[in-house]
């Protein structure tokens, strides 16, 4: 990087740090304490009591018949949700961003519905809309009628995946707009005069921009969609059947016994594995993102 | 023509940002879009590259009407600008990349790419980002990358704007230099007059959506013929009347007078040289005096009438205040929509002499 480039210079770092003054190591301290008291206790807490009646017990809740099908269910709604969601961002940042049309600022507003709807609600109302005397349900009995489907969308795998959808919806698009934002039109412009076609465009100069913050969208995107309960649970009902994790867990935990509340935490730590698992993906894509947004501003 | 521009018409969002704008442009030939900003050069050099949809009129590229044709198949570079290089991409890359998509083979791209790497004088710099290279470096990148793919046409959208006073000239000398070495036919984008009537062979004044003249730098700067050419190309003064000049008896009433610095000439009182000058001129006062590196700019009234005029360093020195000769070869008489040039009339009698 030459010195020269505006954004180019970094700040020295003085070579010295000033000794931390009592309001400071009170303020390191309370940050402290809460991240441990609030996110990594609660953690322990789930391991610990997964653990203390021993690995036999522990292993026969993990490969219960229940627990691995709320595992197939949960991975299954969030790999399709993700693919959705990934497809609908990526077409939705290149129409916001690329191009100028009417009512824009209103489809930016629409997109951020999910975010702000209860997941509750938004199951409930998917039950509403496709139960049976809901309004959708016509259409969905016509698909079945004509193509000699048998789709159903209230309390089974469909369901439970449309649900998930919409939870996780403005996720990966939340992430890539500022992103497309900042890298403006003028790259692709230029692509379109050197005799490019769209999908060369896309794939070679738009997508080397959005890469990371994309990659960080998904990611985000995916551990939502393994948490998701309020809009799970409104839509699936069948332990055993369209069960997610989450509500597995629930479910172990709801029915009392002292061995089930063990089971209960057995199978939450799955789901800690995977929350791990999604934390570290989303800081390797984090940093990245970082280093390439300072390439952006050079 | 190369190049013709037919009848276009632009507008956005209620205002009409190109109105009737005809024009042609020769082939091999650099033309000059010059306006100041919104007088609409910008809308016409992308509607021309096919980025923008003009709402009616034709354009023709050899004699081909290329109204339905997308950007990418006109056969036309463009220079961007602020370039917008690929920033993820070297600066060899960033130059394939119009070759790759028309499929070249490998070989061919490299001979291409190197002889024109080599002809931006970058040799060794291949590897490198966009975001390591000075601006006048990006600026030789992006105008190898356009020509790359062989265009018939060049378009340059402010290509010097971008880069600071210093470097601008010497890169505005060496683009001019590469456009005649290359013989391909351009058109680009400056409100810079000056940059204008240095580089271009043909300039295109536009001014609020409309052209206002066309012709060589030295037509314009001569003969302008309307008020705005006469005051964009070139620094002028603007008054309503010169009440007590000997000379102009018969200027007509109720127009604008345009003096340009070079019509205006001022020396001592007892500059013995211009003496068949002396008896004729007026009486100025010196009301400023400015440094401009190879001049003075200096700044007179002459019977309550503020001139502009430059004066050579090796001339003797002058003072704030100091009473001057001054002697009006000519002025502009601005009517609505033409301009005149009205002779001082006492030059006869010098000539005579």
């Amino acid at each position: 990087m030459k010195p020269e480039d505006e954004y180019g210079m970094k700040p020295k770092k003085s070579g010295k740090t000033t000794r931390p003054s009592a309001v400071q190591i009170a303020l390191i301290l309370i940050g402290v304490l809460f991240f441990a008291l609030m996110l990594v206790w609660p953690l322990i807490e789930v391991l610990y009591r997964a653990l203390k009646d021993g690995w036999e017990l522990y292993w026969s809740a993990v490969t219960a018949e229940n627990t691995l099908s709320a595992l197939r269910v949960t991975l299954l709604a969030a790999v399709i949700a993700l693919l959705v969601n990934t497809f609908f961002a990526l077409a939705a940042s290149w129409l916001m961003t690329k191009f100028d049309f009417r009512g824009k600022s209103l489809l930016t507003t629409l997109i951020d519905i999910p975010f702000s709807v209860s997941p509750v609600i938004a199951g409930l109302a998917f039950i509403m809309m496709f139960g049976r005397n809901g309004l959708a349900t016509p259409v969905v009995n016509w698909i079945n009628d004509t193509f000699g489907t048998d789709i159903s969308l209230v309390f089974s795998i469909p369901g439970v995946v449309l649900a998930t959808i919409f939870v996780t919806f403005p996720y990966v698009l939340r992430e890539l707009l500022p992103a497309m934002n900042l890298q403006g039109r003028a790259e692709e412009e230029a692509a379109a005069m050197l005799g490019a076609g769209g999908l060369t465009i896309f794939r070679r100069v738009t997508l080397s921009h959005i890469k990371w913050p994309l990659i960080y969208g998904m990611v985000l995107c995916a551990a939502r969609a393994f948490g998701e309960f309020g809009a799970v649970y409104a839509v699936s009902k069948a332990r055993g059947k369209t069960f997610t994790l989450p509500l597995e867990v629930d479910a172990l935990y709801m029915s009392g016994g002292a061995e089930a509340i063990t089971q209960a935490f057995a199978v939450s730590s799955i789901l800690v594995l995977l929350a791990l698992i999604m934390l570290i993906l989303k800081n390797i894509a984090e940093w990245r993102a970082g280093k390439s947004e300072e390439q952006e501003k050079a | 023509m190369f190049i013709e521009a037919r009848h276009l018409n632009k507008h956005f969002d209620g205002y009409e940002a190109v109105k009737d704008v005809t024009f042609g442009v020769e082939q091999g030939k650099m033309a000059a879009l010059l306006g100041p900003s919104g007088s609409g050069k910008t809308t016409i050099l992308r509607m021309i590259a096919g980025l923008e949809q003009q709402d009616s009129g034709d354009i023709l590229i050899h004699d081909r009407n290329v109204n339905d044709v997308p950007a990418g198949k006109r056969g036309i570079g463009f220079v961007f600008q602020n370039y917008a290089l690929f920033r993820y991409m070297n600066v060899y890359d960033n130059i394939a990349f119009g070759l790759k998509v028309q499929k070249k083979s490998r070989s061919e791209i490299r001979a291409r790419v190197t002889e024109l790497i080599e002809l931006i004088g970058l040799k060794g710099l291949e590897k490198r980002y966009p975001n390591q290279l000075s601006g006048g470096q990006r600026q030789r990148v992006a105008f190898a990358r356009a020509i790359a793919p062989d265009p018939g046409l060049l378009l340059l959208d402010e290509p010097f704007a971008a880069i600071d006073a210093k470097v601008r000239k010497e890169l505005r000398v060496w683009l001019k230099d590469m456009i005649v070495q290359v013989g391909i036919t351009s058109i680009f984008v400056t409100h810079d007059q000056e940059e204008a009537l240095e580089v271009a062979d043909d300039i295109i004044i536009l001014n609020e959506g409309r052209i206002e003249q066309m012709g060589s730098p030295m037509d314009i700067y001569l003969h302008p013929r309307t008020p705005f050419v006469a005051q964009f190309a070139g620094n002028s003064c603007v008054v309503d009347s010169l009440p007590g000049f000997r000379g102009f008896p018969n200027l007509p009433k109720g127009q604008k007078i345009l003096i340009r610095p070079e019509f205006v000439d001022a020396f001592k009182k007892d500059n013995s040289q211009m003496q068949p000058f002396a008896d004729r001129a007026e009486d100025g006062v010196i009301t400023g005096i400015s440094f401009r590196g190879n001049s003075l700019e200096v700044r007179l009234e002459v019977h309550g009438i503020p001139l502009l005029t430059s004066r050579s360093l090796e001339r003797r020195e002058i003072r704030l205040g100091e009473h001057m000769n001054v002697f009006l070869h000519r002025v502009y008489c601005i009517e609505e929509e033409h301009t005149q040039v009205v002779e001082n009339e006492l030059l006869k009698d010098i000539s005579m002499e």
